[in-house]
């Protein structure tokens, strides 16, 4: 047991010296900070997907809907409301979490197939109410107007605007907010009962917990924390657009969290990072890019379903 | 539910060590190129080489390199070769942002092309005017670029909404008559497009109706149904790519053609080519022909992308091929590559005879960076003679007329200090 | 108005009639073997492609007979090799291999025909409208209804009256049963999804007539697809029937009105369904949790 405490504590210790250290590192190998900014954006909604869809056993194909509204949600605060980089990321976090939470509570009674196909179809309908209403959103050429404005921290000002790592820091440093907060969450008794769930939904039920309950509870931090990864992308880009709702970057996430491993916290973000670095390399060598990209959705799909992360550990055992 | 498993054929490991070699390869790449000798000039191209305008954004691509060989037989730039990187911006702007990001900080870059999507061109704009890069918008035409958007940084090849408008509308009025009705695609392009025509017919007394079609319909029996009872005598079609050939094929198929005349800014050749015979009809704006008799080295040009494509040369070669040129013929004129000093001898540079392809000298108007190039005003029809000769010009008109003041859009140019 | 409206919801009648054919081919493949096609617009870009390639040899109607079939071999052949090792699994897995394969596909069509688009000829005497005030009944769009309705016809009387058909209708009910009968339940399961990909492809033949056939032509059809599965309930064959005619009428009616939102009003049409009867018009309850 102790043995297995030191080992998590020197993993952890290990993957945040490596995300500390990631602007040092990625520009001799020819990466660059921007980079590495994308992949923790993409990551964190890849793993607040992961702790509905790993952890909970429930399938959300639309889950990009509530990326896409914490984008909106940030732009908006930005370029209407106040010029704070802060209150644009909460802005944003609670604009996806709240229609999250809302509309989690009709499709709590659905499974499988058909919950996928609803949350889809649900995603669609913000999609398309992003494209029309144009006026506030900015229709098909998406928000513009809008940057992350520097940070007053009353000592010193950072300045997230120009310098690239000062941001990369800010994006971290909201990472693991979100991230220990999922984390404590699950380690926490509720947490220990969506596994329960995920794992015989039918004995959960006859042991007396309230199923549904504590899946609309998943779903919706679930979607407060993809909210938080979306507006964060809105500073990446300084903009938001329809296209971060769409089915397909729902599925570029569900992607990275299979690919990663759907069974380990981490595994999301390893498949972030394989994921975007993938197709930002294969997407300069070649037009045919997606053929690749799709071929990868097959191949992991047919011989590493555990992801990255499962198949490593299976070897180990 | 008796489910026989299947041993797998390939080797799992060896998969996962070869994907994890490709993806090491991409930090061995710039270690690769600086080992040579000489450091090239680097141009770098984003344009959506996949998705909806693939075809027009791959011609773009097409006239890009053959300028690059060209330029590069003459010397270089600055007596170094030039290496063009394209990227694939897919046509979503978080990618188009990341790979101009990439582009010139990584690639370090000298200059920026791109792209085909206006609103990817505006949200790159942004990017190479903090960089302070000099930026050659090839194929976005939405009017900010070079209006209440332009900046000191940005130059535009292709025309503007309104140009391409304002150069046909008054062709129409006098053709058809002064009831129009708008077929329209519901974003900036179309909006903007729309607002070109209705300025110049409602100041001519012409009245209008439309409808704001959402991209990708794939059906427009109400569009069509709703303009037949308008009753206009021209139907205005705006619609771009793959919305502006099926909107044609169903405008065709209804007989409304028999009706009223149909017409508008682009209908590009990669689109003409996409529609049937029936569909290849109406007056349209080209920003560039590749059919100019008497008119010096287009027929060498057009011979050029014939050979390489198979097909005759169309304006997005052209734009590709200008874009490149430009850059060169710039920046071996002043002798620097310093972007700021480039764009000030770029605001009234006249482009060249081999390089501007069409009768006088077009030049980047100084107030708002625009090219004032020709805008041929024209007819569709099926191929006569030549399978690519389906359009002839009936007018041609000079940019400075078709965009109307530096004052009407609204560009005012702040140079860095 | 009256005119305007009644012209649009027989517009309507006649695009849903294009809508059914796309979303019985899915509605097969999901309701025998779980499996959410996400290529299906692929399947129909496909169809269309190789009945542009072929028809210099065989013409518009030998292209229109032989395609769907043809596009229903390559069906077989992803069957086989793909779909079939994730039978049994959790469905996300299906959902993201179908996924990647449209990528495949929607980059393969581009790189052997080319970005450009391809023009379609269709026969003259179809091109024709009915008359000038059914001017939008185009002969090519009562073509399509027709093709349509003799599809269906044949695919119920599949299903009623065959034995693949029969197999087929128990298996959605039952598999393990039919499985325990001795039936080859992998090659019912082929059969089944071969059925499905012919009807994308016939959808691709007659889709090009009226589009632009380029490779990106399939996924702005997809998603009227699903919606009409959900509306008309999932697992209901007729459901998915009614669905697509509504979906396609309701667009229909919206665009006079209120054209913006004419794409919009079928999620609203769902969301509407999924509030009031979760399981579709004609669903079964308990079909699908």
């Amino acid at each position: 047991m102790k043995d297995r405490l030191t080992r998590n504590w020197i993993v952890l210790a290990g993957i945040w010296t490596v995300l500390l250290l990631a602007p040092y590192w990625m520009a001799p190998l020819g990466g660059y900070t921007a980079l590495a900014t994308r992949v923790i954006v993409l990551g964190l909604a890849a793993m607040s997907l992961n702790f509905l869809l790993g952890f909970t056993g429930v399938l959300s194909f639309g889950h990009a809907a509530w990326f896409g509204l914490g984008a909106y949600g940030a732009g908006l605060t930005l370029k209407y409301l106040a010029l704070s980089t802060p209150l644009a990321v909460i802005a944003g976090m609670l604009l996806g979490g709240l229609c999250g939470a809302v509309l989690g509570a009709l499709l709590v009674r659905r499974r499988g197939v058909y919950f996928a196909m609803v949350t889809i179809a649900f995603g669609q309908v913000f999609y398309y109410i992003a494209f029309q209403w144009s006026s506030l959103t900015g229709g098909d050429d998406g928000l513009r107007g809008f940057s992350r404005q520097p940070i007053d921290l009353g000592l010193f000002k950072l300045d997230i605007l120009s310098n690239a790592n000062s941001f990369y820091y800010f994006v971290l440093f909201c990472f693991a907010v979100v991230v220990g907060a999922m984390g404590f969450i699950l380690r926490s008794p509720f947490g220990r009962t969506m596994i329960a769930i995920r794992e015989n939904e039918r004995r959960s039920r006859f042991l007396g917990i309230p199923v549904e309950r504590h899946i609309w509870i998943a779903f919706t931090l679930s979607c407060f924390f993809m909210a938080s990864a979306g507006a964060l992308y809105a500073l990446v880009n300084n903009f938001a657009d329809p296209r971060g709702l769409h089915y397909s970057q729902s599925g570029d996430f569900v992607m990275m969290a299979v690919m990663g491993g759907m069974r380990s916290f981490w595994g999301p973000l390893l498949g972030a990072a394989v994921f975007v670095v993938l197709q930002d390399y294969l997407s300069s060598i070649t037009v045919n890019w997606m053929s690749f990209v799709g071929l990868l959705f097959v191949l992991v799909v047919l011989f590493f379903p555990r992801g990255l992360l499962g198949f490593l550990q299976r070897s180990k055992a | 539910m008796a489910i026989t498993r299947r041993t797998l054929p390939v080797n799992r490991r060896a998969l996962l060590q070869s994907g994890a070699a490709i993806a090491a390869l991409q930090f061995s790449a710039p270690f690769i190129i600086k080992a040579r000798g000489e450091t090239p000039i680097r141009i770098g191209m984003v344009d959506p080489l996949t998705g909806v305008y693939a075809a027009i954004a791959q011609s773009e691509v097409v006239g890009a390199k053959y300028a690059l060989e060209e330029i590069n037989k003459k010397g270089g730039i600055l007596g170094r070769p030039v290496e063009l990187l394209v990227e694939d911006s897919a046509n979503d702007v978080g990618t188009g942002v990341q790979k101009t990001r990439k582009l010139i900080e990584r690639d370090q870059v000298s200059f920026i092309i791109g792209d085909v999507n206006s609103g990817i061109a505006i949200a790159m704009a942004q990017v190479t005017s903090e960089k302070k890069v000099l930026h050659i918008v090839s194929g976005g035409h939405t009017d900010p670029i070079t209006g209440s958007s332009c900046s000191w940084n940005v130059f535009r090849v292709c025309n503007s909404t309104t140009m391409d408008a304002s150069a046909i509308a008054t062709t129409l009025i006098e053709k058809f008559g002064k009831k129009w009705y708008f077929l329209t695609p519901d974003y900036a392009y179309g909006h903007s497009v729309q607002a070109g025509f209705e300025k110049i017919l409602k100041a001519a007394g012409g009245a209008s109706a439309g409808s704001l079609v959402p991209l990708g319909t794939p059906d427009y029996s109400s569009y069509l149904i709703q303009a037949k009872a308008y009753n206009p005598q021209v139907l205005i079609n705006v619609m771009g790519g793959g919305d502006q050939v099926a909107s044609l094929k169903q405008f065709v198929q209804f007989g409304m053609d028999k009706q009223m005349a149909v017409g508008g800014a682009l209908f590009e050749l990669e689109s003409i080519r996409s529609v049937p015979d029936t569909a290849r009809i109406g007056w349209w704006t080209m920003e560039w022909w590749w059919d100019q008799p008497g008119v010096p080295h287009v027929a060498e040009f057009n011979a050029a992308m014939k050979k390489i494509t198979g097909t005759a040369a169309t304006a997005r070669n052209w734009f590709g091929y200008v874009s490149m040129q430009t850059l060169a013929l710039v920046a071996n004129q002043e002798k620097t590559l310093d972007a700021p000093k480039l764009a000030h001898a770029l605001s009234g540079f006249k482009l060249p005879p081999e390089v501007a392809l069409q009768p006088g000298s077009p030049s980047y108007r100084t107030g708002d960076h625009e090219l004032m190039s020709t805008v041929f005003v024209g007819e569709a029809h099926p191929p006569q003679g030549d399978p690519d000769n389906m359009f002839t010009v009936k007018n041609s008109v000079p940019g400075e007329k078709a965009a109307g003041s530096v004052e009407d859009t609204g560009c005012k140019i702040q140079w860095p200090a | 108005m009256t005119l305007l409206l009644l012209f649009n919801i027989t517009n309507g009648l006649i695009v849903g009639a294009f809508y059914v054919l796309m979303a019985l081919g899915l509605s097969l493949i999901l309701n025998l073997s779980n499996v959410i096609n996400f290529a299906h617009g692929g399947f129909l870009v496909i169809g269309g492609y190789i009945a542009y390639t072929i028809t210099p040899y065989v013409g518009f109607w030998g292209a229109l007979l032989l395609a769907p079939p043809l596009t229903a071999i390559i069906g077989l052949v992803v069957e086989r090799v793909l779909i079939r090792p994730l039978y049994g699994r959790d469905p996300l897995y299906s959902l993201l291999l179908t996924f990647g394969l449209a990528f495949m596909i929607e980059d393969g069509t581009r790189f052997i025909w080319g970005p450009q688009g391809k023009p379609v000829t269709i026969p003259p005497f179809l091109s024709a409208p009915l008359s000038n005030e059914l001017f939008f009944v185009t002969g090519y769009r009562l073509f399509m209804v027709a093709v349509v309705i003799v599809a269906v016809a044949l695919l119920f009387v599949l299903l009623r009256y065959t034995r693949l058909g029969i197999r087929i209708r128990a298996g959605t009910l039952d598999l393990e049963t039919v499985a325990a009968l001795g039936i080859n339940v992998q090659m019912l399961r082929s059969l089944n999804f071969a059925v499905g990909i012919f009807l994308a492809g016939l959808s691709g033949v007659l889709a090009a007539g009226q589009l632009g056939l380029e490779p990106t032509m399939g996924t702005g059809l997809l998603m009227p697809s699903f919606i009409a599965i959900i509306v008309g309930g999932i697992g209901s064959l007729p459901g998915t029937l009614i669905g697509g005619l509504l979906i396609g009428v309701a667009s229909g009616i919206t665009a006079v009105f209120f054209p913006a939102a004419s794409e919009a009003v079928i999620y609203v049409l769902m969301a509407v369904i999924l509030l009031t009867r979760p399981r579709g018009l004609f669903g079964e309850e308990g079909m699908m949790s």
